[in-house]
Formats: structure tokens, C-alpha cells, sequence
């Protein structure tokens, strides 16, 4: 039962921190928590369809069937990332500007976070599949009701580790929260990268830069409390390979450099409208 | 007239060496079966080349689902109950790499013996 609880706490832990911080990040936009339910429970059904069809999947392009499921649904969840730090995040960075020049109440306004709403979605997808695979393996022999309760507990703390990041972030004055959540979301694009990089070597896709560059489970190992903490919001690997590395850097460079970019063209425009000079001049 | 069959058997003859060079670089790659069963790896100890990619077809033949782990190999893969999940590892440099089954630790423990 234990045992149980702490295996579900760990595949919950990452999709709940996600939940979390895209609940902060979508702070004072209307009817985010519609959108963000709605991710949720796309991702809930598409884990378990996902868990029923995993022995097929499994069998599939010789066996890594799985690993291009996953590199697949990494690579979209990737791609929804990027698409919000480099075009949405300049937007809230700008009201919030306005909101400190102008001392109107937050409004985030109406627009749809689909993207994040499928990060989300995409996140449950992925770590619900896995939770519900070993669940329903283990509920069905003796002990079923003991695995169903450590599982239960185990979901519970994992949304309450989302809950109190959630709740850390909305501390955090309007001013200075966007700074701090794009850091965040860019992190978890960077891990994600990251995770995306395992998959294709896992799956043969990839041989190069296969080995790990160092090791410092010595100094925290992977699957600790605070390691996997550590992994699940900024995608800490002890024996990272060069693959993962590389991936990791050119995630964080290209969404860095792609939201300066288009801050600076914002900023250009605007100077050229308020100046009546047609843009682009 | 002699042409056609020149450049068809040209054609030909590419086709049969594209097809040795594209099985003789599958057969290269060496294969090697790991059972899940009443939830332990058999066999427990697998010994494979140095600086050569491998793949391990990893069969689970429990009821329940196993997520192979090494965190020497960097590697990590659900094999759901009944099914067979290849993993590529490699190329390796000589070593012990231990893996284990993340849902069962206790008793799924192996290790990888490169040399």
C-alpha cells in the first residue's frame, strides 16, 4: 500500500506541478479555471484509452511504439511551450506593465490559453497512463483494495504538491509574477526537451551522444524526495547524456532569443506608432 | 537492345547489395531477450559488447505492468502486462550498469555487464 502511494505520488507529482503553475500563470484570465478542467479531464480520458491500448502500442515499429507515442506527445507539448514563452508571455508582461503604469485591476482579458489548456492536457495524458497501467495491474489481485487507497493517497499528495505551488506562486506580487512563471514554464520546456531526447535514443532514433556526461547521484540521487522534486520542475537528471544536454540548452537559447526577438519588434512598433511613422520603416 | 537489359540488371544488382547492406547492418546489431516474470529479470546478469549499440527486447510475462529503470543507462520504459518492449542501449564503455523494475524493486534487479 506504501509502496503503492509512493510510485503514484511520483508519476502524479509532475503533471500536478504543471497543473500548478499553468493555474498561476493564467492567474486573472476569464474562465481559466474552465479551461484548465477541461485539460485535465481530456488528459484523465485520454490516459486511460492510452493504458488500454499500451500492450498494442507497445508491440508497434518493432517495439518502441511507446517511445514515439511519447516522443510525440513531448514534441507538441513542446511545441505549445515555446509558442507561449515566445509569443503569449511577451502579451502578459505587457499588461502587466500597463497594470503598474496605469493602477488598473489585473485582467488577464479574454483570450484562450489553448495552448496551455493542451499542455496540460498532454502532461495528464502522459503521467496518467503510466499511473493508471501499474494501478490497474495491481488492483485486480489480493490486496486490491490496499493498492487502491495507497494509490488514492498517492494522487491526493501529488495534487496537494501542485496546490502548494500554486498557492507559493500567488504570493508572488503581479508585478514580478510573470517573470517568474515564464521562468518557470522555460524550465519545464527545457525538461522537457530533455525527456524528448531519452525517448528518440531509447528508441534507436538516435545513437549519438549516448553516454552520460557525469554523476552526481552522490550528491542527489534522481529518485530522493528532492531529486525527483528537482526533476519534475526543472528536469534534473543525475547521469544526464550529452543528447539530453544539448537538447536542454538549444530549448532554453531558442525560446530565450525567440521572446527577446519578438519583445524587441513589439517595443519597435509601438515607438513607431506612437511617433506616427508606419511600422516596419 | 542489350542496353534495357544492361540497365536492368544494373538496377537489379543495386537492389540485392542495398538489401545485403541493409540486413547485414540489422544483423549486426545484436539482440538479446530479457524476461519479466514473477515480477524478476531473467536473466539478472546480461553481458554485451563494449562500444556497441544493443537491443533489448524486454518480455514481461507477469499479469501486471513493470517500468524497466537504470539510471546507469539512462533509461526508463513501461512494458505493459503480456507485452514486448524493445529498449536500444549502447554503445557502451565497459561497466557494470545496474537496471531495476521501478514497480517492483525489491525483487526486479539486473545488471548490464559491458566488456
Amino acid at each position: 500500500m506504501f509502496a503503492t502511494a509512493i510510485i503514484v505520488f511520483r508519476e502524479t507529482l509532475e503533471a500536478a506541478l504543471f497543473v500548478g503553475i499553468m493555474a498561476a500563470a493564467t492567474r486573472g484570465l476569464t474562465g481559466r479555471s474552465r479551461w484548465l478542467t477541461a485539460g485535465v479531464l481530456v488528459g484523465g480520458i485520454g490516459a486511460m484509452a492510452l493504458a488500454a491500448g499500451a500492450e498494442h502500442i507497445s508491440a508497434l515499429a518493432d517495439g518502441v511504439g511507446q517511445d514515439l507515442v511519447n516522443a510525440g506527445i513531448l514534441g507538441v507539448a513542446l511545441a505549445m511551450l515555446a509558442w507561449h514563452c515566445v509569443w503569449v508571455s511577451n502579451q502578459g508582461a505587457q499588461i502587466a506593465a500597463e497594470v503598474r503604469s496605469l493602477g488598473t485591476s489585473f485582467k488577464q482579458g479574454q483570450r484562450a490559453p489553448w495552448a496551455l489548456m493542451i499542455v496540460v492536457a498532454l502532461s495528464v495524458l502522459r503521467e496518467g497512463a503510466e499511473t493508471v497501467l501499474f494501478v490497474a495491474g495491481y488492483a485486480s489481485g489480493s490486496g486490491s483494495t490496499g493498492t487502491l487507497i495507497g494509490a488514492f493517497a498517492g494522487v491526493l499528495c501529488g495534487s496537494a504538491m501542485g496546490a502548494l505551488i500554486y498557492l507559493g506562486l500567488s504570493r508572488v506580487p503581479v508585478q514580478r509574477m510573470f517573470a517568474v512563471t515564464n521562468t518557470l514554464i522555460l524550465l519545464l520546456a527545457a525538461s522537457i526537451a530533455s525527456q524528448l531526447a531519452r525517448a528518440l535514443s531509447q528508441a534507436g532514433l538516435i545513437s549519438a551522444w549516448g553516454q552520460p556526461l557525469w554523476d552526481t547521484s552522490a550528491l542527489l540521487r534522481v529518485d530522493s524526495p528532492m531529486g525527483t522534486l528537482a526533476h519534475a520542475l526543472v528536469g534534473y537528471e543525475a547521469q544526464p547524456t550529452g543528447l539530453q544536454l544539448a537538447f536542454y540548452a538549444v530549448a532554453i537559447f531558442a525560446l530565450v532569443s525567440g521572446s527577446r526577438w519578438v519583445r524587441r519588434t513589439h517595443t519597435r512598433r509601438r515607438a513607431a506608432v506612437a511617433l506616427r511613422i508606419p511600422a516596419g520603416v | 537492345m542489350t542496353r534495357p537489359h544492361f540497365f536492368l540488371s544494373s538496377c537489379v544488382g543495386a537492389l540485392i547489395s542495398a538489401s545485403f547492406l541493409a540486413s547485414g547492418a540489422f544483423a549486426a546489431e545484436l539482440e538479446l531477450l530479457l524476461v519479466i516474470k514473477n515480477h524478476r529479470f531473467e536473466p539478472a546478469e546480461l553481458k554485451v559488447p563494449a562500444g556497441q549499440r544493443v537491443k533489448l527486447v524486454v518480455h514481461n510475462q507477469d499479469s501486471t505492468a513493470e517500468e524497466f529503470e537504470s539510471h546507469d543507462l539512462n533509461r526508463e520504459k513501461i512494458v505493459p502486462p503480456g507485452a514486448k518492449a524493445s529498449i536500444f542501449i549502447g554503445p557502451l564503455k565497459a561497466g557494470r550498469y545496474t537496471f531495476f523494475g521501478e514497480y517492483n524493486e525489491a525483487t526486479a534487479k539486473g545488471v548490464v555487464i559491458s566488456e
